[in-house]
């Protein structure tokens, strides 16, 4: 989706603010919907890439005035809402009226430590090769899907060098429908930063990480 | 881990640690704190959530996981030439080596900086940051200022952090659109010859990590080092 999520490039949004001494969270609240937030990952109801897809959906205007774990608590109270895990007027004031809906588990304290060691790896086996090979010259297509994607808007239709393949991982713009992982080989694309800018930039080379579709070979 | 302390307890705790929190009467509840209060006895009272897996889910990044991490890798490198080769060959296992695996760092590539490339991270798309090794992210890499001009002017970029980088110095930016995480491998400061491991890390700076800084400098007492 061509959202304002996809920020790479823009301009006048002023100057980076460094904190020094940054707290890990800045308010009792934002700890709780970091926790919340994890937690109801751990019920099993949605994958990464919905939560991204629902945050980078949420109203352009709301989502460029909304602080970061504000964005976490608005895409976490839509995907609850979409998959009927409570109801509107449950989030409004808190006070339960509905029974549970069944979930896929829930993330205890006890299983905490185990969860997050592990991770979730994206990493899948795939059979047959990779298109392409690490030097390879490719293109990437030029898309707008409505959908969820993770090519960002800079760098469609730019000529680029394969620089690392990753083998092969789930596919964020499938797996965001939620119809399965179709997996599939990942390169990190090296672009000149001339190719993507012209002359108005200050960087050599920019590496943006794409899966097999987003590529076509150069020939 | 924290597992007898009362969601409560936990609060009341760091309302008094940072002063940003209501009194304990309430009496200064922001929306947000409301909001997120009604939300947790909701999804509690549903039975989706146990309210003590987020008291050690929020202990874990505010005690636990941190730039101390990464540092340590870093460190390493520095001092030893089998690990640094390990580290930029098969970075997610060498990290694990050291005992940090897991959540948003399933992936790992290190990016060795050299007196002629300097290597910058972003995510332009959201927020993707190597958790095991850093932490959680700070406030700035998520906002729209740093998230925008990284990948188009990153001298701009070290400019409003204070550094400045000669300009025969390339800058190779890289953006974390998938689940491959970067953390940058800084080069070590001069004057650290003989150096233990953990003097090092004392040096590893998180944005030296990210690419929006470099090492801190040794202090000038090269000979007590020795």
């Amino acid at each position: 989706m061509n959202g304002v999520h996809d920020m790479g490039g823009l301009q006048n949004f002023g100057p980076i603010l460094p904190e020094q001494h940054e707290p890990t969270f800045h308010h009792q609240w934002e700890r709780r919907a970091f926790g919340l937030t994890l937690a109801m990952a751990g019920a099993g109801m949605w994958n990464i890439d919905q939560a991204r897809a629902a945050r980078e959906s949420l109203p352009p205007a709301q989502y460029l005035a909304s602080s970061y774990y504000r964005i976490w608590l608005d895409a976490l109270s839509k995907l609850m809402l979409e998959r009927g895990l409570v109801t509107s007027e449950e989030l409004a004031d808190g006070r339960l009226r509905e029974p549970p809906a069944r979930t896929r588990g829930v993330l205890t304290a006890e299983r905490v430590a185990l969860a997050l060691a592990r991770g979730n790896s994206t990493q899948r086996a795939l059979a047959g090769s990779a298109r392409y090979a690490v030097g390879d010259a490719v293109r990437t297509r030029v898309v707008h899907p409505q959908s969820h994607t993770r090519l960002p808007r800079y760098c469609r239709g730019k000529y680029g060098t394969v620089a690392k393949l990753h083998g092969a991982h789930v596919f964020a713009d499938a797996n965001a429908h939620g119809n399965g992982e179709e997996a599939q080989w990942l390169y990190t694309v090296r672009f000149a930063a001339s190719e993507l800018w012209g002359p108005d930039t200050t960087a050599a080379a920019i590496h943006v990480d794409c899966w097999e579709p987003y590529l076509e070979a150069m020939t | 881990m924290a597992h007898d302390k009362s969601g409560h307890r936990h609060e009341h705790h760091h309302a008094h640690a940072d002063g940003h929190e209501p009194t304990n009467d309430g009496s200064e509840l922001t929306e947000m704190d409301l909001r997120v209060r009604a939300l947790e006895s909701l999804l509690v009272e549903k039975g989706y959530v146990d309210p003590k897996a987020l008291d050690v889910l929020i202990e874990t990044y505010e005690t636990k996981v941190g730039p101390h991490n990464g540092a340590r890798v870093v460190a390493k490198a520095w001092a030893d030439a089998h690990y640094r080769q390990w580290l930029l060959e098969d970075a997610t296992a060498a990290i694990a080596s050291l005992g940090y695996t897991g959540r948003q760092g399933e992936h790992m590539v290190a990016l060795e900086n050299a007196p002629r490339v300097h290597n910058l991270v972003v995510c332009t798309l959201c927020s993707c940051y190597p958790w095991q090794v850093l932490g959680l992210p700070p406030v700035w890499y998520k906002a729209a200022p740093y998230r925008a001009r990284a990948v188009i002017d990153p001298r701009g970029v070290l400019a409003d952090f204070g550094v400045s980088l000669p300009h025969d110095v390339e800058i190779r930016v890289w953006d974390s659109t998938a689940e491959i995480r970067y953390l940058v491998l800084p080069e070590r400061p001069p004057g650290t010859d003989g150096w233990t491991e953990e003097q090092l890390s004392t040096l590893v700076t998180r944005d030296s990590m990210i690419g929006t800084g470099v090492p801190q400098a040794p202090p000038p007492t090269p000979k007590e080092r020795r």
